[in-house]
């Protein structure tokens, strides 16, 4: 994140139709070098065409993307000596070794031989494998596939690292492991732009921007995110969640009531203003409450109030 | 839900499934109310959906007690389909029947009576929010509403009992929102339901969440127990310059029990917020590390499933081919 910035991808003006479906729709983001910079939003957002293309294997009907000083769209192929990209299925081939994946993936790469023992030994201590390098890759569980993938595609030492949902259906602490070494490869230099359908993961990236429906909702750092919501969230635990629904909804400066498993949470105008009134609200219909307290809103909640504030898609 | 003390709709005791070798249910008890949401959260390959299967009766234990709505499943698996519902986040639908043609195929294959099936119908439609829409192509429909489709076509035949399996994975968080207030009109109409999911949001909207890993039940407890009583300690978010070096340098600072990066800050486990935080501020700041901020944040399911399981055996071994 040292000043000043230089650009490794700038994405502009991008669109892409599929027959009736506007998949990306005049989007446009840059990531600067060495950052992590998340595309961050629902299945259908546009996360994976936005990768396809910037990964020179898909073109776009109109808009202009430049990966490491290649104009993408005018010569897809010389993209890929200089980034790697990891499609949601990566091809590991489940009947060879994780040591022989690296290996089929080097020769592919053209990784020169002199280098090759020496960095596959490198990515597979970074990655926590060396162990089970003899391990065949179908034997392996998704988390350990995933960073298998993720060892494969920087074989060739890419400059950025373009990875489709790579924590999607991995168990949480494999998703720690997962950034772990994505934060490894942010200390090295390399760029990284990731998706994810995790809105929580907005939270990991340096950068981000919020999809929906092919269009950025929201483009900064998670921190400046944080401070867009609009107001307050109450947090009130209590064994009849829809009784305190019912008695809180409707009233003055409460704009949502959301039923969670073990109480709801309230949107209100003001935290300290509103806070007492909602406690008085609850003892006065008798609403058995363990506990009101205002807690930080979850991007999820970020989300919402931000579909609600602008381009609400019907 | 003042905890009733009638009879659980769920009883699992001791269940164990192995399929040859591979054990992929580890010895699994618990119980759920009528009326009640559990969710059944675990990686995939952890055995949640083995667990599910013999609960549906499709699957019989290697050992253990299994009853659903009073019945054993395992003398009588038949009984059992009858009462419940099961609905994927691959929704099971036909996309070139409309919403009608789906609801009338599935209230038969569920053995709704003829007579019966118009309400049934009008019910779930009303219900879904898909009135107005019963002669709509569900090709032609958005994620969210087939999704509620879904789960009409899973109710249709008045299941006491409700399975759903990642229901609202990837699915847009206005639509989810929506998905979970009906979920919650069902339970409050007494349907129990049992959700599996890898999602922690997901798990959020369930009243106990049952934390699966490898075929084992490692934690059960309601949102805000597991998040608050699983850590063992309080966990600080610590933003400063120099983020390899501060990581570097907590490595050799005992008050820190586990530190994990997040974007340009830390999260830090100590004993204690209060004392933990000063401390910590102060060993960084006499290392020469600037601009250190320090607060206390809310551990989120993550944490807490990452702690439970992480202070188990190492991750890295194989999921075994998972259960099929």
């Amino acid at each position: 994140m040292s000043a000043p910035a230089e650009v490794a991808v700038a994405v502009a003006g991008l669109r892409k139709r599929f027959r009736d479906v506007i998949a990306v729709d005049d989007l446009g983001f840059h990531v600067n070098r060495g950052e992590i910079f998340g595309l961050v939003g629902p299945d259908g957002a546009g996360k994976t065409t936005i990768l396809r293309i910037a990964a020179g294997v898909m073109a776009c009907d109109a808009g202009s993307v430049v990966v490491e000083g290649v104009d993408v769209i005018a010569e897809p192929e010389r993209v890929h000596e200089r980034i790697s990209y990891m499609p949601q299925r990566f091809g590991l081939y489940e009947d060879l070794t994780v040591e022989e994946n690296i290996r089929f993936y080097a020769n592919l790469f053209g990784v020169p031989r002199r280098l090759r023992e020496e960095r596959a030994a490198r990515l597979l201590a970074a990655s926590g494998m060396s162990e089970f390098r003899r391990r065949l890759a179908g034997q392996l569980s998704g988390g350990m596939k995933q960073k298998l993938g993720l060892t494969c595609s920087l074989v060739h030492a890419p400059s950025a690292v373009l990875l489709d949902e790579p924590t999607t259906g991995v168990d949480p602490v494999s998703r720690r492991e997962f950034w772990h070494i994505l934060y490894s490869l942010r200390a090295e230099g390399v760029t990284i732009l990731i998706s994810t359908a995790y809105l929580d993961e907005a939270e990991r990236c340096d950068r981000l921007a919020l999809l929906n429906r092919g269009r950025v909702m929201y483009c900064d750092t998670p921190q400046a995110l944080r401070a867009r919501m609009p107001g307050a969230l109450l947090e009130v635990a209590s064994p009849a969640p829809r009784a305190a629904r019912e008695a809180l909804l409707g009233r003055a400066g409460v704009h949502e009531v959301l039923l969670v498993g073990d109480g709801v949470h309230v949107h209100v105008d003001e935290a300290a203003r509103r806070l007492p009134e909602v406690e008085a609200a609850l003892r006065e219909a008798g609403v058995p409450v363990e506990g009101v307290r205002e807690v930080a809103p979850t991007v999820e909640d970020l989300f919402v109030a931000l579909l609600g504030s602008g381009e609400a898609p019907s | 839900m003042s905890a009733p003390l009638a009879d659980p709709e769920i009883e699992v005791e001791r269940l164990e499934k192995r399929f040859g070798r591979f054990v992929a249910v580890a010895g699994i008890s618990f119980t759920v109310r009528k009326g009640e949401i559990l969710g059944f959260l675990g990686p995939n390959g952890a055995g949640k959906s083995t667990v599910i299967r013999v609960l549906c009766g499709l699957l019989k234990p290697s050992a253990g007690r299994v009853r659903v709505a009073g019945i054993d499943v395992v003398r009588d698996p038949e009984a059992v389909r009858q009462r419940i519902g099961y609905m994927s986040q691959k929704f099971s639908l036909y996309p070139d029947l409309t919403v009608a043609e789906n609801l009338r195929f599935f209230g038969r294959v569920y053995g709704v009576s003829n007579g019966a099936l118009p309400g049934r119908m009008r019910f779930a439609l009303e219900m879904a929010g898909l009135a107005g829409r019963a002669d709509a192509l569900v090709s032609e429909l958005a994620s969210g509403w087939k999704q509620r489709l879904a789960l009409a076509c899973a109710i249709l035949h008045e299941p006491d009992i409700l399975f759903l399996d990642e229901p609202t994975s990837g699915v847009d968080p206005l639509s989810r929102r929506r998905f979970w207030d009906l979920i919650h009109e069902l339970a409050a109409g007494g349907v129990t339901v049992l959700v599996s999911t890898h999602h922690m949001d997901e798990a959020e909207y369930c009243n106990r969440i049952a934390l699966i890993d490898r075929g084992r039940l490692i934690a059960l407890g309601s949102p805000s127990e597991l998040k608050h009583r699983s850590l063992g300690g309080e966990l600080l978010l610590v933003e400063c310059g120099a983020l390899g070096r501060a990581l570097d340098l907590l490595a050799g600072f005992v008050p820190a029990r586990d530190v994990a990066v997040f974007g340009n800050a830390m999260h830090v486990l100590v004993d204690e917020a209060e004392a933990g935080g000063r401390e910590l501020a102060a060993f960084l700041n006499a290392h020469g590390v600037e601009g250190v901020r320090v607060a206390r944040i809310d551990p989120s399911l993550e944490d807490a499933f990452v702690h439970l399981v992480g202070a188990q055996s190492p991750r890295s071994t194989p999921a075994a081919g998972a259960a099929p």
